[in-house]
């Protein structure tokens, strides 16, 4: 199969909030997609920040979420620059079980120092059962699996993205 | 979905997420091997856009931020083809671009560039494939910059666009160079792209796309990631 040659990636860059999230960030151009993904009642919070190397949170990553779980599909997409301590918040709905494997959430991130961007999955500490078999969890080293999973607190569910460091979070090639 | 394979990014052909040239990637690239994952329901879907609503003016950035008149600079068309590895064009997707204005100057709060900002030009907007996956905005040939990086570091003329593609493997952001830009040789962005790659992030210039007595035409065609041909439908 005579393939042709991917277009290379190039980062982000620092500057591209008034192009991808104009209203969160106070321009005046139409947004297409934000960080609410759900008005559901039941919908839920995630929530977390960006780590760099060394420990510090990083203020101009851009987080994208994409779940589909059969029934739900939902997008969204919000800056870490607004929010106090640079923070990134999503509302969401819990995705459903596929194929009896633990629900989860996809993440692709980007960011000024990234010039090819990273994927990785957000996992719920209130689902152990499912945890405890689902097969790409199980195929990540025991030490590392936790950098997947959200943890359940009042606010929602907390999900710190390390880049690097001890607690380097796991990133997938899809 | 016959021919589905669970192709990867080709790292002959993308900056790799480590190049010390570029400062800002030793406190952020991820520094353990990728996890390789069988694509589930998840990853062979992403948001599709059948019926998304462009603004009007989305796609004509000389256009879409007047205020009391029109924008400083060469007016630009980019025009292109997106498409799959197979060359199978990718239709009704969305690119998303950004730009400096004709003097390297961003809108975005944090940019100091001593370069004055134009009033009538924010520099941002978006358009979609039609069906056979070709796009075309409207633009102002964006300025040089200077950065932090190193001593006297500027960015060569660019343009960044934002895709998405059948599924969320295929989603992509980078940027269009243009030809002949003696910048290119020292930028560490551009420069972190294999040798096998570099050449495709290079516009060309094209009368055939040139609109007369108004516009420069240019060309920049992109490959996604991905054999599928159609796109995954999920609504
Ligand atoms: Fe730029």
């Amino acid at each position: 199969m005579n393939l042709k040659q991917q277009t290379p990636s190039q980062t982000i860059g620092p500057y591209f909030a008034y192009g991808l999230t104009p209203i969160q960030y106070g321009y005046n151009f139409r947004s297409w997609v934000d960080n609410k993904m759900s008005e559901d009642a039941n919908a839920i919070n995630i929530y977390g920040k960006v780590y760099d190397g060394e420990g510090q949170t990083i203020n101009d990553a851009m987080i994208e979420l994409w779940q589909n779980d059969g029934k739900n599909q939902l997008f969204g997409r919000y800056g870490t620059g607004t929010e106090e301590n640079n923070q990134f918040s999503f509302t969401t709905l819990k995705p459903n079980s596929v194929n009896k494997q633990a629900p989860f959430i996809n993440v692709i991130i980007f960011m000024r120092g990234q010039l090819l961007h990273s994927y990785t999955r957000i996992y719920f500490s209130d689902e152990d059962v499912l945890n405890e078999k689902d097969s790409i969890l199980q195929s990540v080293s025991k030490e590392r699996r936790q950098t997947l999973i959200a943890n359940k607190t009042e606010k929602g569910y907390e999900f710190n993205i390390h880049m690097q460091g001890p607690d380097e979070t796991v990133f997938f090639q899809i | 979905m016959s021919k589905l394979i669970n192709n990867h990014f080709d790292m002959d052909i993308h900056p790799p997420y480590q190049a010390t040239e570029y400062k800002s990637t030793i406190l952020r690239a991820s520094s353990k091997p990728l996890v390789i994952t069988k694509k589930t329901l998840s990853e062979l879907s992403g948001p599709v856009f059948n019926d998304f609503k462009l603004g009007v003016l989305d796609h004509d950035l000389t256009k879409n931020a007047i205020i009391d008149g029109e924008p400083i600079g060469e007016r630009i068309v980019v025009q292109g083809k997106v498409t799959n590895e197979l060359g199978q064009p990718i239709s009704n997707t969305l690119l998303e671009v950004w730009q400096a204005n004709a003097a390297g100057r961003y809108v975005h709060k944090v940019d100091q560039h001593n370069a004055p900002l134009d009033p009538n030009f924010l520099g941002t907007g978006r358009c979609m494939t039609d069906t056979h996956g070709n796009y075309k905005f409207y633009t102002i040939k964006p300025g040089a910059y200077p950065w932090g990086n190193h001593q006297n570091a500027w960015r060569p003329n660019h343009i960044h666009f934002s895709l998405f593609g059948g599924d969320i493997s295929s989603r992509l952001i980078t940027q269009m160079y243009f030809p002949g830009d003696p910048l290119l040789e020292y930028d560490p962005i551009y420069n972190a792209i294999p040798k096998r790659g570099k050449e495709l992030l290079i516009s060309s210039f094209d009368l055939s796309v040139t609109e007369p007595d108004f516009a420069l035409g240019y060309r920049f065609d992109i490959v996604l990631r991905g054999h599928i041909a159609t796109p995954f439908k999920n609504k």
